[in-house]
């Protein structure tokens, strides 16, 4: 590695980040069950399998369309259960205050969170609170760890997906990226693009039920459904070709893209899961999951191939082909 | 409003367009696509694999961010390491390597660079920051340095004086005229940069026909645009009858946006220019007149900096002459890729080496 | 070198306009092109209007490409 400082790119859920993992994480604490870098550790408690996850937010604007920092904070976390195969049950939070935070802001993000945890079936069990130096935080940062028992009968893991199997997003992708984008560069948004952060927990059961046989289940937060598809193809090993006439994405979020030179595909989504199950399954999974308001636009948008290990295609409207590469750092506009 | 973009007919469009290109082009020809904005299209779309083996598409030096020399950036981060400036810029120019560093580098460190999606917002920012110097980095090519101008202008209006511009606009037909004369260059069309092409209009390419005997046809930016514009490229090499085209007409008019070409010659005249991996090419930049110099950042606040001559195998300079494909560069995809950058060619989002690399020309074996 | 997209004034004041797409709305200046009115498609770059877009010549363009997936 070059850099001898962090830089933001390193956050952002990219190369950069991956880099970060495996050179410095990794060495340090490398056991069997870290490196399977998904987003949540599966152990074996006392018998049960339980999975375990952990996640920090520091998301700017606090308050925006559709959610607040602290509703992000219980759904990322309930999510990332979720896509271990869990069943999240109780959650952990950590906030760090700065110095002259309103408290009114804290009552409203602290209520968002208990509503999300309500929603998500969850207790908040314990926590803590720290408040450091005006200027230390930028208002407030909330971590929060989680657990939850893996439904018994399903097998969620990346070694599990295989060629044959089609790939599937639950809805429109973008939309909590461009939400938070909102007054950056003077865009004005309509009222009708909104963060989609939404626990995904209830609907995964649900799926899961139905087709305990699902190979894998992510996310696509930092880095969007590039990062996470990229990820997924090298630790399974396989190839993920995608179609792009059959990617959703919403017209208002196209156009913020178009303004600013942003690819839908790399931009954070906090209420959708991309599934990877074997295509046979499909039917059954899209007809339960048109029937959850968080899975009501799920379709199909590639499939799962022994071609190309570990890299991502897109077969593009015209007929051509390219690869969906690994990002480096968060977007930034262009003029070019 | 524009071409079809999402259906089975655009398929279709595309395979007729590339059925037509197949018939009329019975020889290998040569085909360059000047502009950056048009490298990312090509292979966003991915024409390369659809286009017949005959028919050759190498980039050219339009990419602003790759023909910018490294004193640019030194300059520009010394200026952002001032506690004083605030630098503003396009985002096309944080990872750009400078002598020893770049500006994304320097922000790490605290230096306050902030990016703007217009120059326009840099005046918001120097009306809330009275005591600072705010810095623009002003680049680009024609459809961008209008912008530039305009700005100087409002800000002269808006009676504000802490706001400069560190200037380094290019324009494009000297450029190609540098090209056409180097004979490692064969070129046999070009597809003319359709924005560019807004504001000036086809006039300034008439050379390309009259003096080169050369195919050129102005080009939209969406895929099937692309397509019809190469088609129409293969249709003036078939009947041997160059001319200068246009497939932007919804955009492009004969005589471009006159509005737009005074306000730059109000603020800016022609100067020689230095084209990283080119050279320095007569009248090829822009320069601030003298009666604006109260806005040009290196008048107001000379910086000089060392800039210090990198010794590299990178072959920038030929891939943005369209010599060699990016692929032919020892660096590329090993030493050089996108996240460690040496040569310009491979930071800017669609300078050739970074195109050809994160759109997978030469790593993407799908289906082939 | 040249991010532009089309989009529509929906109001002026000025020389500022502000341009409409889907649904996604921005101040631009209308320096660069000073008699364009509200109701007019414009191409928008760096937060200008820098060019007109002519309707009818973007209908042309459909039909033509139309015409010719027919014959070819």
């Amino acid at each position: 590695m070059e850099h001898e400082k962090i830089c933001l790119a390193h956050g952002s859920g990219g190369k950069l980040s991956q880099e970060l993992v495996e050179q410095i994480i990794l060495p340090a604490f490398g056991n069997p069950l870290l490196n399977e870098l998904h987003d949540g550790a599966s152990v074996n408690m006392a018998g049960t399998n339980v999975a375990f996850t952990t996640d920090s937010y520091v998301v700017k604007p606090l308050f925006f369309a559709g959610g607040n920092i602290g509703k992000l904070a219980v759904c990322g976390t309930v999510n990332d259960l979720a896509m271990t195969g869990a069943v999240p049950r109780y959650l952990s939070v950590g906030l760090i205050l700065e110095e002259g935070f309103p408290m009114d802001d804290l009552r409203k993000i602290v209520e968002s969170m208990r509503l999300a945890a309500k929603e998500a079936n969850v207790l908040i069990v314990t926590g803590d609170t720290k408040v450091v130096n005006k200027g230390a935080a930028d208002g407030i940062f909330i971590n929060t760890a989680g657990i939850g028992d893996i439904i018994p009968g399903s097998h969620i893991s990346p070694k599990c997906v295989k060629s044959g199997c089609d790939v599937i997003i639950s809805g429109y992708i973008g939309d909590h990226a461009t939400t938070i984008m909102a007054g950056r560069h003077e865009l004005v948004l309509p009222a009708t693009l909104q963060s989609d952060c939404a626990p995904l927990s209830g609907l995964v059961q649900q799926m899961l039920k139905v087709v305990p046989q699902i190979a894998a289940l992510r996310d696509p937060t930092r880095g969007g459904v590039a990062a996470t598809l990229n990820e997924i193809a090298e630790q399974s090993k396989t190839g993920i070709l995608l179609q792009e006439n059959a990617i959703p994405v919403r017209a208002e979020v196209q156009g913020v893209c178009e303004i600013l030179g942003f690819d839908p595909l790399y931009l954070a989504n906090e209420g959708k899961m991309l599934v990877f199950a074997d295509a046979k399954y499909t039917e059954t999974l899209l007809d339960v999951m048109h029937k959850h308001p968080y899975g009501k636009d799920a379709c199909v948008i590639g499939k799962v191939t022994n071609e190309s290990i570990g890299q991502v295609g897109l077969q593009t409207n015209i007929g051509g082909i390219r690869i969906v590469d690994m990002p480096i750092g968060g977007q930034i506009p262009r003029i070019c | 409003m524009g071409l079809p973009k999402n259906n089975n007919e655009t398929k279709e469009m595309a395979q007729s367009l590339i059925r037509e290109i197949d018939r009329l082009i019975t020889k290998p020809v040569r085909l360059m696509e000047v502009c950056g904005t048009h490298t990312v299209a090509i292979f966003r779309a991915g024409i390369r694999q659809l286009l017949p083996p005959q028919v050759d598409l190498v980039s050219g030096p339009g990419c602003p961010v790759c023909v910018t020399p490294d004193e640019y950036i030194d300059k520009a981060i010394a200026y952002a390491s001032r506690k004083d400036v605030i630098l503003t810029t396009f985002g096309d120019m944080l990872r750009v390597p400078g002598s020893t560093s770049s500006l994304g580098e320097v922000k790490a460190t605290g230096a306050d660079i902030r990016v703007v999606y217009s120059p326009l917002e840099s005046l918001t920012i120097a009306a809330q920051n009275p005591h600072k110097k705010i810095i623009f980095l002003a680049v680009g090519f024609e459809t961008t340095a209008p912008t530039a101008a305009a700005t100087v202008l409002a800000t002269k209006k808006q009676n504000l004086t802490n706001l400069f511009l560190l200037s380094a606009h290019k324009i494009v037909p000297p450029a190609l005229k540098v090209l056409l004369a180097d004979p490692a260059v064969k070129i046999d069309g070009f597809l003319l940069p359709g924005h560019v092409c807004a504001i000036t209009g086809e006039r300034p390419f008439d050379f390309l026909p009259k003096t080169y005997h050369m195919p050129a046809v102005v080009a939209g930016f969406e895929p099937l645009d692309i397509l019809r514009t190469i088609y129409r490229l293969a249709k003036q090499i078939h009947d041997d009858r160059p001319a200068v085209e246009n497939e932007y007409k919804w955009i492009v008019k004969p005589d471009g946006n006159p509005a737009a070409r005074q306000i730059l010659s109000e603020v800016y005249e022609p100067t020689d220019a230095v084209w990283r991996g080119i050279g320095t090419i007569p009248d090829s930049g822009l320069q601030m007149k003298d009666q604006y110099s109260a806005f040009d950042a290196q008048v107001v606040l000379p910086m000089v900096t060392k800039t210090i001559a990198k010794k590299t195998a990178c072959r920038c300079g030929e891939v943005l002459r369209g010599i060699i494909k990016p692929t032919a560069c020892q660096l590329f995809g090993k030493d050089c890729v996108p996240e460690h950058p040496i040569g310009a060619c491979m930071v800017s989002v669609e300078g050739s080496c970074a195109a050809w690399y994160k759109y997978g020309s030469g790593r993407y074996t799908y289906g082939t | 070198m040249c991010l532009a997209v089309p989009a529509k004034i929906i109001d002026k004041k000025d020389q500022m306009a502000v341009v409409e797409v889907n649904s996604i709305q921005r101040q631009v200046s209308l320096m660069l092109l000073p008699e364009a009115g509200i109701g007019d498609f414009v191409l928008i770059h760096a937060g200008f209007a820098i060019q007109a877009i002519d309707e009818e010549e973007a209908n042309l363009t459909n039909q033509l490409l139309r015409e010719m997936n027919g014959i070819a």
